[in-house]
C-alpha cells in the first residue's frame, strides 16, 4: 500500500498535498496496490474528496494538538499508520512540513529516503527516484534498498489529475502525546500566492533600481495570480523580503512561468529558477548570462517595457 | 550549555557540475570546496553569536568526512568554536551521516545542535530531521530567527507562505536559513587561532546505509532564446498567451 501525507494548515489542504496524492496513486498503480491517505489535526475540508486524487481511504487523527504542527509528534503518528495499514511506500509533499517530518520518519523506520523527487520512481530493475540535485543544475537517480521506502516531491513537479471517486474516511484512533513547542504566532502573507507552490512568478533584480519600482513586478503578478520573487541582493539590501529570495541559498522554484526583470542571471539565481517551464528575461543588457536560460526575452528597459506588457496583458485578461 | 554545529562540505556555488565514471560520481577535479553556505552563514554564526553573548557556551563544530576536508573545518573554526570534530568515513547516505552525528551528540550531552537547512550539493534536507528521531528530541526546521533565554528558546521558522513563531525548551535540533544571522568573514586573529585549536579525528560507528546512487543526469540543453523587440512589448504577451500558453 502506498500512503500519502496530508498536509493542512490551519484546517486548509495545501495544493501540493494534491499533487502528493496523485503521486501516490500513480505509484500504486504502477506496483499494483492501492493509495490511502494520512491526515492530522482538525480540518473542516471535505475529506472523501481526496479520492478525487486516486486516494481509496482518508485516515485522519483529528486531534487538536495535532493542528498545530510539531515533528515529533507528527513522525510519531504517521509512524502508527505505517505500522497499522502495513504501508511499504510514504509519500510526502517536499514543503516545509515534509522537509521536517519525512527525515524523521526514515531514521524511525530505517526506511530509506529520497526527498525532492520530480518524477515516478523506476520500479523495473529495484526502486530508483529521480530527484534534482546541486540546486537543480543536475538530476540523482537514488536507489532505496530498505524494504518500506519514503519519497518526498517536488512541489509543481507531477501534474495534479482528478476524477469524481471519493474516498472512504476512517478515523484512526491513538493517543497523542503533548507537544513540546508552543506555537505562539503565526504569520502569514496573506492575499499573496506562495511562492514554492505558484504557477506563475514574476522575479524582480537589481535592475529595478529601488523598492519603489516594484509595482512593475506587483501589478503584473496581482494580474496573472502570481507569486513574487527577487535576485538575493534585492533580499539583502531588503527592497524586498527574505522569503522571495530565489536561487541557489534561497528558494528553488518550478514554476510554469517564471518572468525575470531586471536580473542578470547569475549562476546562483539559475540555479533555484532553472526548472521553470518557461522563462523569460526582460534585461537592457544583450549579454546578460539569463538569455542563455530563457525561452522567451527582451533586450530593453524594463521601466518602459513593463507598463506596456503590463497593459497588453489587462487587455487579454479584459477579454478572457 | 553545549552546542554542537554540523559543517559539510560543498563545492563552490560556481562549480562546474559534471559527472565520470559513466555518470556515476561528481567530476571533483579542479573543484573549489566551501562550507555549505547554510551551514557557515546562519548556523555556525548564529552559534558564534550565542557564544559571545554567553561565555559558558561550549561550541563544537563536527563533520563527517575523509581527512581532504579539514581545510573546511579550519575555515570554519576560524570564525568561532572551541573544537572541531571530524569522523573519519566517507560519505554513504543521509541516514548514515545522521547516525554518526547522532551517536556523537548523545554522547557529548549537546543542549542545542544546529545544522543548515539543506547542503547546496545533494540539497537532502534531511540531516537534522534524522537526528533529531535518532535523539528523540523535538526538532524546528528553516528557522530564520533564533534566541535564547536560558533553556528557552523562542525560535521563528519559516512555513509555507508565510513565518509561524515557536517557543521550545532546550535540547532541541534546529535546522537555520537565512535570517538567522548575516554571513562574517574570518579575520587574520580568527584564521592564526584555528591552526591551534583542537581538531578530533574519531572513528564511525557502524551504521546503517539505506540508499545509494545509481547514476546521475544533466538537464536537456534548452532550444534557444526567442527574443521579441523592446518595440513590441505586446508581442511578447502575445506569444507568451497564444503559442506557450503559459497564462
Ligand atoms: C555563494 C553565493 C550564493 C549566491 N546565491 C544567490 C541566490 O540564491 N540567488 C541570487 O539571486 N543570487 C545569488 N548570489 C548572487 C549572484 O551571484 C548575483 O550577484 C545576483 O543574482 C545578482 O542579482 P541581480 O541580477 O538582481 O543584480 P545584478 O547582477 O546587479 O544585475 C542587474 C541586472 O539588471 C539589468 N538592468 C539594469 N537596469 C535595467 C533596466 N532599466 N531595465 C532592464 N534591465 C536592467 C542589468 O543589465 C543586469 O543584468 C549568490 C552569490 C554567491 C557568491
Amino acid at each position: 500500500m502506498v500512503l500519502v501525507f496530508i498536509d493542512q494548515s490551519e484546517g486548509q489542504i495545501k495544493k501540493a498535498s494534491f499533487e502528493a496524492a496523485s503521486y501516490a496513486s500513480k505509484i500504486a498503480a504502477q506496483l499494483g496496490t492501492t493509495a490511502e491517505a494520512v491526515l492530522l489535526g482538525v480540518t473542516s475540508e471535505n475529506l472523501s474528496n481526496l479520492g478525487n486524487y486516486g486516494v481509496k481511504k482518508v485516515h485522519t487523527i483529528a486531534n487538536e494538538t495535532l493542528t498545530n504542527f510539531d515533528a515529533q509528534l507528527y513522525t510519531k503518528a504517521i509512524a502508527q499508520v505505517v505500522e497499522a495499514t502495513n504501508a511499504d511506500v510514504i509519500v510526502f509533499s517536499n514543503n516545509t512540513t515534509g522537509k521536517a517530518v519525512a527525515p524523521r520518519l526514515s531514521a524511525r523506520l530505517k526506511a530509506g529516503l529520497v526527498t525532492g523527487a520530480i518524477a515516478l520512481p523506476d520500479t523495473s530493475n529495484g526502486f530508483t527516484v529521480k530527484k534534482t540535485v546541486f540546486s537543480a543544475k543536475a538530476f540523482a537517480n537514488i536507489n532505496i534498498n530498505t524494504p518500506k521506502k519514503i519519497i518526498s516531491l517536488n512541489p509543481n513537479s507531477f501534474n495534479i489529475s482528478s476524477t469524481t471517486d471519493t474516498a472512504e474516511v476512517v478515523p484512526f484512533n491513538t493517543s497523542v502525546d503533548a507537544s513540546k513547542i508552543a506555537v505562539s504566532a503565526i504569520n502569514k502573507v496573506t492575499g499573496e500566492v506562495s511562492l514554492s507552490e505558484a504557477e506563475i512568478v514574476v522575479s524582480g533584480g537589481r535592475g529595478l533600481k529601488g523598492p519603489e519600482n516594484w509595482g512593475l513586478v506587483t501589478e503584473l503578478a496581482t494580474l496573472l495570480g502570481a507569486a513574487t520573487a527577487c535576485s538575493r541582493p534585492v533580499a539583502d539590501i531588503h527592497w524586498r523580503p527574505h522569503h522571495e529570495h530565489v536561487g541557489q541559498t534561497g528558494l528553488a522554484i518550478a514554476p510554469n512561468l517564471y518572468i525575470a526583470i531586471g536580473i542578470s542571471g547569475a549562476i546562483q539565481h539559475l540555479a533555484g529558477v532553472n526548472r521553470s517551464k518557461i522563462i523569460v528575461v526582460i534585461n537592457k543588457d544583450p549579454e546578460a548570462p539569463f538569455f542563455k536560460a530563457a525561452d522567451y526575452g527582451i533586450v530593453g528597459d524594463a521601466f518602459e517595457v513593463m507598463p506596456k506588457i503590463i497593459e497588453a496583458v489587462k487587455k487579454i485578461k479584459a477579454t478572457a | 550549555m553545549k552546542i554542537l554545529v554540523c559543517i559539510s562540505k560543498t563545492p563552490d556555488t560556481t562549480a562546474k557540475i559534471a559527472f565520470a565514471d559513466n555518470n556515476t560520481k561528481f567530476a571533483a577535479e579542479g573543484v573549489q570546496w566551501i562550507i555549505n553556505p547554510y551551514d557557515e552563514w546562519y548556523a555556525l554564526v548564529r552559534a558564534i553569536e550565542l557564544k559571545e553573548a554567553n561565555p559558558e557556551v561550549v561550541l563544537h563544530l563536527i563533520n563527517v568526512g575523509n581527512a581532504d576536508n579539514e581545510p573546511i573545518i579550519r575555515k570554519a573554526l576560524a570564525l568561532g568554536g572551541d573544537e572541531a570534530i571530524r569522523i573519519n568515513s566517507e560519505i554513504a547516505d543521509s541516514f548514515n551521516v545522521a547516525s554518526q552525528i547522532a551517536a556523537v551528540a548523545k554522547e557529548g550531552n549537546y543542549d542545542l545542535v544546529f545544522t543548515g537547512k539543506e547542503t547546496i550539493d545533494y540539497n537532502g534536507s534531511s540531516i537534522g530531521g534524522m537526528i533529531a528521531e535518532l535523539l528523540d528530541l523535538p526538532f524546528i526546521s528553516h528557522a530564520v530567527k533564533f534566541d535564547l533565554e536560558g533553556s528557552n528558546a523562542t525560535v521563528t521558522r519559516e512555513i509555507d507562505g508565510g513565518e509561524e513563531v515557536d517557543k521550545a525548551i532546550l535540547p532541541l535540533v534546529v535546522s537555520c536559513q537565512k535570517g538567522m544571522a548575516e554571513q562574517r568573514i574570518p579575520n587574520m586573529k580568527g584564521i592564526m587561532g584555528a591552526r591551534t585549536k583542537p581538531l578530533k579525528v574519531m572513528e564511525p560507528i557502524s551504521a546503517d546505509v539505506l540508499t545509494s546512487i545509481a547514476s546521475f543526469d544533466l538537464p536537456p540543453v534548452k532550444a534557444g532564446v526567442k527574443l521579441v523587440s523592446a518595440d513590441n512589448p505586446e508581442e511578447l504577451v502575445r506569444l507568451l498567451h497564444d503559442e506557450a500558453k503559459a497564462f
